[in-house]
């Protein structure tokens, strides 16, 4: 989600409300996964590739916001990026361009990559997706769970929940964990592999940043209830049809293998919010 | 309201950008180019003409967790350079791990050819049903008798052989105090509290509530791919010097339930202990560092906490020259999945520095790394390093890397289980890969380069363990390679490197008799290196117990200093190059 999300708490001007707010507590909860990642796993490998990531999406959103539409823009979306990909990305031993890179695209895709007025992908999907697809030679996304931890995964879970509820976005998140669950339950039937290995993944960082941040975020998907539903169980089953195709080997299946749900949104999201907002112009 | 030629700036900037990450993301390993065809450095594989004709066969387990049996038992092949017979002359002992399959002991004959003998010195049958398989071997004189015995770490039961002489070995396990289940991949020789007497350090992997071949449970894996410590106990058991071994895990603080590949003992924090630093899979290196020989010390804030990988293998050097311990401690990597790493690190710790990590080019990505060696392999005064690579080569065009990154999202009781993984099938994973060979550039900025394929070290079997020795005496480095359900490779040095060397084999009075423990630096001009007599390094393997340094061309005056472990320096002045220098430690 970013913070470009509507005020769901409404706006009593006092500081206390606006700590509550669903662009106060998405910035705090992605803050929490962070400092907990690092402090308890040393996800994060120390913090200069946070601040390398961190500074490369702040300085290109100041830049971008002042000479693209002469405006100093808000950082908080920034911030919420350069968290995202500081946890996630997981380059070749040494190298730093990725990270650089990776948050240059992210934030000039909301630039650059614009429809109806709109930008059409995440930042940070656009980011992680490019760059598994475009330099899989030199980077990956982190695909270990942190700390393989039942109770962490729950707190995670359980804090993010209520953030999305607030925010009210809580459809999509739910959506797209009945969804996965439901595709994994047939993946297993179909394959006779375990339930167990196919609804795993859900339960890593990967997709905890996917359900609370990237799939709920307002400005990138459809306008109603039912299409945001309609577009995040097509998220999930074109994901689901990547799984399968790796499980069967499929030739070119290899390319999406490292972030089957990250990819899946990359192509997704763009053309169904491309359809609404299409739809959504016609009307008016 | 945008500024139209603002944004077309930004959209020529997004797009050059984009076009430059395809471009870097895609192109193939950098680094320098090796030697031309014809260039000095050149190795070729001449195991058979040897008489080295060994293929490991791998074990089989409890058919409970048949599906995931090919990933359970991807390791057993080893090989340990011994002076079994006490000729002076490197043998090689090799280990296989199938029911009734036989380990091979080959007896160098002088000129680096080989007789084959285990069955004849007892050392051959030692995979049987109920008893365990072998995963590999540590020789030291443990009874400072004159001649090297043999621990066999073991799936099962671990074996201790006491050497007769006359190629004669006895099984002394029963009564030593060693005989216990245990699942370990490594054990290493050491004299933690420099009585004179040798002490044994043995890693766990899986659980010793284990028995493979008889699970009452299917719950054996890791809890955590980065953070686990449900694997077996590792234990370190004090020499009593009359045959016994106590264990002394909890008095010395030396416990982990980490998943231990290796272990090594050298001088971390150059206060003339003998440390300890364990290469661990699914988890952080340790390093326990000993405090007078009665304690350890588990090091904390020196680099290694941060970085939770997947280590396989622990070897000694000095990168830098400096006479300063490294290590080079392998992990994976695999194209879009997993960018590990291995690791090298220098010792800092004599100055309240970290393990400073300076892996950055291709020693740091080699795939799913295995053993490793450092040694200088063109005498040109550097320590190179030897890698081997490949963990499960079955299908060519199936792999179970998508299935293993499902798995590793898990939490940790479906990770534990292993009958929850998916099948393997007939699926390879990070298999057929290529050997490394990179040389160092030397210097306090070391470098290295890649030149496998053009030295003749390229083959593409599952690479276990690596070993280094001069095993014909012309005093250039052969590279011995165990192949996981492969052949034993032997790589003769056939260059034509004009470079001197020196060698020296250590005998201990006051210290062990081995001289496990010792430090020898040799300086000449304004190089220098040392080396540390060690028992395990690397992976499953042990090299060569005498130390072998490359002095370059025309290395001049060549100093040698030698530090035992009983505290006593050695200096040598123009010490004569181009032979084995056999040193005794002057007696008490």
């Amino acid at each position: 989600m970013s913070v470009d999300a509507p005020a769901a708490a409404g706006s009593r001007g006092s500081f206390t409300a606006s700590l509550t707010t669903p662009k106060s507590l998405i910035t705090f909860l992605i803050t929490l996964l962070i400092v907990v990642a690092e402090w308890r796993y040393g996800a994060m490998g120390g913090f200069r590739k946070l601040a390398i990531t961190l500074g490369t999406c702040v300085g290109t959103e100041l830049l971008l916001g002042y000479l693209v539409r002469g405006v100093r823009p808000p950082l908080q979306s920034a911030y919420i990026t350069g968290m995202s990909l500081s946890l996630l990305l997981r380059p070749q031993a040494g190298l730093e361009w990725p990270f650089v890179a990776g948050a240059a695209l992210s934030i000039g895709s909301k630039y650059v990559l614009r429809y109806r007025g709109k930008h059409l992908w995440n930042p940070s999907n656009f980011g992680l997706a490019v760059l598994v697809l475009l330099a899989p030679t030199r980077v990956a996304l982190l695909s270990h769970e942190l700390g393989n931890d039942i109770l962490g995964n729950l707190v995670i879970w359980t804090i993010g929940l209520m953030v999305v509820s607030r925010a009210k976005v809580l459809h999509v998140t739910l959506t797209y964990a009945a969804s996965f669950v439901v595709f994994a339950v047939l993946r297993a039937w179909i394959l006779g592999v375990p339930i167990s290995s196919e609804v795993a993944p859900l339960t890593g960082p990967m997709y905890q940043l996917l359900c609370f941040f990237m799939l709920t975020d307002p400005p990138t998907t459809p306008g109603t209830v039912r299409k945001r539903i309609a577009s995040t169980v097509i998220v999930a089953a074109v994901e689901c049809v990547f799984r399968l195709a790796n499980d069967w080997h499929w030739p070119g299946a290899g390319l999406v293998a490292p972030a089957p749900p990250i990819i899946a949104l990359f192509l997704v999201g763009p053309i169904t919010l491309g359809l609404d907002l299409r739809a959504r112009s016609k009307a008016a | 309201m945008t500024r139209p030629i603002p944004k077309l700036l930004a959209q020529v900037g997004f797009f050059a950008l984009l076009t430059w990450v395809a471009w870097e993301g895609r192109r193939p390993e950098g680094g320098v180019e090796g030697p031309a065809e014809g260039a000095p450095l050149a190795f070729r594989e001449a195991a058979k003409e040897l008489g080295v004709e060994f293929t490991h066969q791998r074990t089989r387990v409890d058919p409970a967790v048949a599906n995931l049996e090919a990933h359970i038992t991807a390791v057993g092949a080893a090989v340990s350079v011994c002076d079994a017979n006490g000729d002076g002359l490197p043998d090689l002992y090799a280990a296989t791990s199938a029911a009734g399959a036989s380990n091979a002991l080959y007896i160098n004959r002088g000129d680096g050819s080989f007789d084959e003998v285990a069955e004849r010195a007892g050392l051959a049958d030692l995979n049987r049903e109920g008893k365990g398989c072998t995963m590999g071997s540590v020789w030291a004189d443990y009874d400072n008798d004159g001649d090297q015995d043999v621990f066999v770490y073991k799936w099962g039961i671990c074996q201790l052989f006491r050497n007769e002489g006359q190629l004669e070995f006895t099984d002394v396990t029963v009564g030593s105090g060693l005989e216990a289940w245990v699942n370990s991949n490594n054990a290493t020789w050491f004299d933690y509290d420099l009585d004179g007497v040798l002490d044994l350090y043995v890693g766990s992997y899986f659980d010793e509530e284990h028995d493979l071949w008889d699970l009452e449970t299917t719950s054996i894996m890791h809890d955590s791919f980065e953070f686990s410590h449900n694997a077996g106990a590792n234990r370190l058991f004090h020499g009593n010097g009359d045959g016994t071994f106590e264990d002394v895990t909890e008095a010395t603080g030396t416990g982990s339930r980490r998943w231990t590949y290796a272990a090594a003992a050298a001088d971390f924090d150059r206060d003339g202990w003998p440390d300890l630093y364990l290469g661990n899979d699914y988890g952080p290196e340790e390093l326990f560092l000993n405090r007078g020989g009665e304690r350890f010390e588990l090091a904390e804030d020196i680099g290694l906490e941060s970085e939770s990988k997947s280590g396989m293998c622990v070897a000694l050097g000095d990168v830098l020259g400096q006479g300063r311990p490294s290590v080079y401690v392998t992990n994976i990597s695999q194209q879009g999945f997993l960018f590990q790493g291995n690791n090298l690190r220098v010792s800092m710790l004599d100055r309240g520095g970290p393990m400073l990590q300076l892996a950055e080019g291709p020693e740091a990505a080699c795939g799913w790394a295995w053993g490793a060696q450092f040694g200088d392999l063109d005498n040109d005064g550097d320590h190179d390093l030897v890698v081997v690579n490949g963990f499960v080569s079955k299908s060519r065009e199936r792999d179970y890397w998508y299935q293993m990154s499902k798995i590793g999202l898990a939490t940790g009781a479906v990770i534990m289980d292993a009958a929850k993984w998916p099948d393997f099938e007939d699926r390879s994973l990070s298999g057929y890969e290529r050997t490394r060979v990179l040389l160092s550039s030397g210097g306090r900025s070391v470098r290295y380069q890649e030149v496998g394929r053009e030295v003749g070290i390229d083959d593409v079997y599952d690479g276990r363990a690596v070993s280094l020795a001069d095993l014909d005496g012309d005093g250039r480095l052969e590279v011995v390679v165990a192949n996981q359900q492969g052949p034993l490779l032997v790589y003769r040095n056939v260059g034509t490197v004009d470079n001197r060397w020196v060698s020296f084999d250590l005998a201990g009075t006051r210290s062990n008799r081995d001289g496990i423990g010792a430090e020898v630096l040799v300086e000449y001009g304004d190089r220098q290196l040392m080396q540390t007599v060690a028992s395990f390094t690397g992976f499953a393997s042990q090299n060569d117990h005498r130390l072998h340094f490359g002095l370059g061309p025309s290395p001049g005056a060549v100093k040698v200093t030698i530090r035992w472990p009983s505290g006593l320096e050695q200096v040598f002045e123009d010490v004569e190059p181009g032979r084995v220098h056999e040193i005794e430690e002057p007696a008490p």
